[in-house]
């Protein structure tokens, strides 16, 4: 097998890949190829009928669908090489991907290689949901794809589970195409989206119960009702004639891990530097991938400043080294589920901004980022609900070049 | 041949792995056959939820008709897969035991197996097991070691044996739930949702059902069903590198007990839990049940403790309140029972459907003619280790991304000549939806790629 040669390769046209292919493109980069193993490019936005995507990227509030189209249209503006129904199935070392398409199995040689391969829900099976299993359980993504893509409604009185943000876009969804959710179901005392969004449920009429556990799903072939521990300890059976499993975005990481990529335990994605660069010095990593879940905004701007380091690499050709330095760790102390990136090499070039953590519930206290023999480099005070990214600057700080990790713990408030 | 409606050599109640064999086998002998399914389609019962090993039987009890079956099933098995492509994974398997009483019992076990002829069993001390699997637990103390043991597909199996019968002129009838039956002291008329059929015999191959299938054309039963729950837990394909061996328990008299093993497809398989129950039709998950199956596997295999779950089900063992086989016939009536095969039916059936068609055989004079040259055809492989369909061009695309299922694959199983009447039958003829992210990406896809093509159909309505 001759191998396709590249500059830059993409794994996954969501706007993490898309907003990358366009900024390689600009910055002068001759070939870049765009490889999604969907039918089109767009990603997970291609199903989301409903707003808000787009303030960041085009300065206006748009559908999923149209940003995606937009954003697709533009990448082929640009000149990118975009190959649908090409799925990456390995990848690298040393920049060799291999893909599977309609033609059959074929190696692509790249000079750089990102994966945005994007995140998805934890399902049903994974969350050890108890009952029977009938058709009619679902996520969100999968209940949008029926709606907007397919034009099929799979149940009209589903009980939602989860209430992070997604669980809205899934009561949303619903009340536009005559489904009448029954309730919402949290296992977590607090709901996990910002309460004022909560408003939401409550106006349109959809129960919020917190702190309830899912007993059993139970019908056949289709949900007939599922039975519920609530929180005062009572059970009760909703009618139901659907689930849909929301939230708790996992990465899709198949292909970093078939790659062996160095993994995070703490995102589940691959561990990065600042630069999006993984433990390969030829592939980088951005969106939902290496930290779910951010918006397709944050996305879009973590693939173009990702693409920005590469171009940089790339500058002086193809055949310019990667950089190999590998960058101190950050070590997540308790109460915090990750911190991305997970290395920082503060070379100044790309500096990531800040850093992006997530609490596990919510974070009240003050963040204390310290160096290895306990000196405390910066602090910041925190106070978000349970889910709500926390944005951590590094804005201005002198980092030792040093090989001890870094800490960064939560400190609650007394 | 006969046509549906007009009199049948045996009428087989029931499209389990051991319906589809019995199938095959009375069609292969010239026999005319109708199978009636309650199911949308084959493999709706304790067949489709099992662990994929086929056995040597080299535990089962010496001298009876369940080794006897198990060891012609397996035999016949391994001749006739290739013409079928149906796959194996060879990997051998270990009884390990953890602590002094389970290795003090290792010996009386390979005893057995060497009774039951099972020759090459032999004990591997704990090096060599160690050396064998370096990720077992390392208080493993030794193992017996049954290299013949191995997995296959659970599925594409039996549903060539069903394709091959209804080839040969078998009539498989879905939603098709036998209601009454009368004897009229020579032939049987059975009475179904969609009409009446007349037989010369019935084959009980009822699985759960199959005490009251019998007390149904007899009056009584001379058994009766103890459902027993076994439950798994699926684990990602990235666990399967761990293990390569299947990791038996020492068995204790009431069951096989909990297994690790890696399935054909690629992931890695914990269970199946022994619960005894009444219910008969409801084969839930229950949450300390996983737990405990995970904590088990983690126990065994320490690294799992990072792996991420792809799916969890249960099956429910036809098991009846003997241990042994229920097979047993009343030829003055042309009835025959093949039941409570409870926990090695998928080794067994094609043994099973011989010794039955003996007993069937023996208890006639008139008789089709057996087959010369049976037909055969090549199913779709949905082994991990070997080629797949997505592996060589000209398909349409990917649809199913986590098991790399492509449409060609969906449409070919949709357009065969047995197609799924249900979700569930095309999950298991093509892998689709079954993978790590179970449906998130193609659920939406499949409901329309099957419009109008099941029985169950996966989504109730169109937007208006
Ligand atoms: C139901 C739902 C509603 C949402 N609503 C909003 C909203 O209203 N506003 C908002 O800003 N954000 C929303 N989001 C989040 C937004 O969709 C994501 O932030 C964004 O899509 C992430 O972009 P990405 O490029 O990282 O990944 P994705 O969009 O997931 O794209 C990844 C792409 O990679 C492809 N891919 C994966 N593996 C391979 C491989 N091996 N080979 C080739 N291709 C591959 C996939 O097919 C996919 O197209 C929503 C998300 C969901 C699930
Ligand atoms: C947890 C578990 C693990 C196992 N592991 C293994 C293993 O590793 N290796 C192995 O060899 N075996 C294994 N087995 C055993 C094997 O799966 C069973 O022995 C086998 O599936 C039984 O097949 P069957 O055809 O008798 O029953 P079933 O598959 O239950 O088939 C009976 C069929 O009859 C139909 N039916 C019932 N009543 C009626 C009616 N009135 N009219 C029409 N149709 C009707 C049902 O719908 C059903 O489809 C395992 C079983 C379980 C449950």
């Amino acid at each position: 097998m001759s191998a396709e040669t590249y500059d830059v390769a993409i794994v996954g046209g969501g706007p993490a890949g898309l907003s990358a292919a366009i900024e390689l493109k600009r910055r002068g980069v001759a070939k870049v190829a765009l490889f999604e193993r969907g039918t089109e490019v767009g990603g997970i936005p291609r199903h989301c009928g409903h707003p808000p995507f787009g303030m960041r990227e085009f300065g206006r509030i748009l559908t999923g669908k149209a940003y995606a189209r937009r954003l697709a249209g533009a990448a082929v503006a640009a000149g990118v090489t975009i190959l649908a129904k090409y799925t990456v199935v390995h990848t690298g070392p040393d920049g060799l991907l291999t893909v599977a398409s309609p033609a059959g199995i074929q190696a692509i040689q790249a000079a750089r290689i990102l994966i945005a391969t994007g995140a998805r829900e934890t399902t049903r099976a994974q969350l050890l949901v108890p009952g029977v299993r009938p058709l009619g359980v679902m996520n969100t993504a999968a209940l949008q794809a029926f709606v907007y893509q397919e034009g099929r409604i799979p149940f009209r009185r589903p009980v939602i589970v989860g209430s992070e943000l997604v669980s809205l876009s899934a009561i949303l969804t619903c009340r536009s195409h005559g489904i009448l959710p029954v309730a919402m179901v949290e296992t977590e005392h607090e709901v996990q989206a910002r309460p004022a969004f909560f408003a939401l449920p409550r106006v349109l009429g959809v129960p919020v119960l917190a702190g309830a556990q899912v007993l059993a799903i139970e019908g056949s072939p289709r949900v007939t009702s599922v039975r519920l521990r609530l929180a005062d300890g009572k059970e009760t059976v909703l009618d139901c004639d659907g689930l849909i499993f929301s939230g708790r975005f996992v990465p899709e990481a198949a292909l970093a891990e078939a790659s062996a990529l160095a993994l995070d335990l703490g995102t589940g994605g691959p561990v990065i530097d600042e630069h999006g660069r993984s433990s390969d010095p030829s592939i980088f990593a951005a969106g939902n991938m290496v930290h779910p879940i951010e918006t397709a905004g944050h996305c879009w701007d973590e693939g173009r400043r990702v693409a920005r380091v590469i171009a940089a690499e790339l500058a002086n050709g193809r055949d310019a080294e990667p950089d190999k330095t590998l960058g101190r760790r950050i070590i997540a102390g308790a109460r915090l589920k990750y911190v991305v990136p997970q290395r920082l090499t503060l070379e100044g070039r790309g500096t990531v901004p800040a850093l992006n953590i997530r609490a596990i519930g919510a974070a009240h206290g003050r963040l204390i980022l310290s160096d290895g023999s306990g000196t405390v480099l910066r602090t910041q005070s925190v106070n978000t609900a349970p889910q709500k990214p926390i944005r951590f600057s590094l804005a201005g700080l002198n980092l030792a070049v040093d090989s001890s990790d870094l800490q960064l713990r939560l400190e609650p408030r007394p | 041949m006969t046509a549906f409606g007009d009199l049948v050599d045996a009428v087989i109640i029931g499209a389990g792995v051991v319906g589809c064999a019995m199938a095959r086998r009375f069609s292969l002998e010239g026999a005319s056959v109708v199978v009636l399914e309650r199911a949308p389609d084959i493999l709706s019962g304790a067949s489709k939820a099992n662990s994929a090993i086929l056995h040597t039987g080299f535990d089962a009890p010496p001298g009876s008709t369940e080794l006897q079956c198990m060891q012609s099933g397996y035999d016949e098995y391994m001749q006739i897969r290739e013409s079928f492509n149906l796959p194996i994974l060879e990997t051998g398997a270990m009884v390990a035991a953890w602590d002094d009483s389970e290795e003090g019992r290792l010996p009386e076990l390979l005893d057995q197996a060497l009774l039951n002829g099972v020759a090459d069993a032999r004990l591997l001390g704990r090096a060599e097991v160690l050396a064998r699997e370096p990720a077992l637990g390392t208080h493993v103390r030794a193992a017996l070691l049954v290299p013949r043991e191995i997995i296959i597909d659970p599925w594409s199996a039996p549903l060539a044996y069903a394709m091959q019968a209804k080839a040969l002129g078998a009539r498989f009838q879905f939603n098709a739930r036998l209601l009454s039956a009368r004897f009229d002291g020579d032939l049987w008329h059975l009475e179904t949702p969609t009409g009446t059929l007349t037989a010369r015999s019935v084959i009980n191959s009822a699985g759960i059902q199959g005490d009251s299938v019998e007390r149904m054309l007899l009056g009584e039963a001379q058994f009766e069903i103890r459902p027993r729950k076994g439950q798994f837990v699926v684990f990602d394909k990235a666990a399967a590198r761990h293990l390569r061996t299947i990791l038996l328990p020492v068995p204790t008299a009431r069951t096989k007990g909990v297994v690790l093993t890696r399935t054909i497809f690629g992931n890695l398989l914990v269970g199946p839990t022994a619960e005894e129950q009444e219910e008969r039709e409801r084969p839930d998950v229950t949450r300390p049940e996983l737990d405990m199956l995970i904590a088990k596997a983690v126990e065994l295999v320490p690294a799992l403790a990072q792996a991420q779950v792809t799916a969890v089900y249960a099956g429910l063992r036809p098991a009846s309140e003997e241990k042994h086989y229920r097979v047993h016939c009343l030829p003055e009536k042309g009835y025959f029972c093949a039941g409570g095969i409870r926990s090695t039916g998928l080794t067994a059936a094609l043994g099973i459907a011989r010794h039955v068609h003996g007993l069937w055989a023996q208890s006639r004079t008139v008789g089709g003619e057996r087959s010369a040259a049976p037909p055969t055809f090549l199913l779709p492989n949905l082994a991990e280790h070997l080629p797949r369909d997505w592996q060589t061009p000209g398909h349409d695309g990917i649809v199913c991304h986590c098991e790399m299922v492509t449409g060609r694959e969906i449409e070919a199983a949709l357009g065969s000549p047995l197609p799924p009447g249900d979700f569930g039958g095309l999950r298991r003829r093509t892998r689709c939806a079954m993978g790590r992210c179970q449906g998130f990406n193609c659920l939406a896809r499949l409901a329309s790629l099957t419009e109008g093509r099941l029985s169950v159909p996966i989504a109730p309505e169109v937007d208006p």
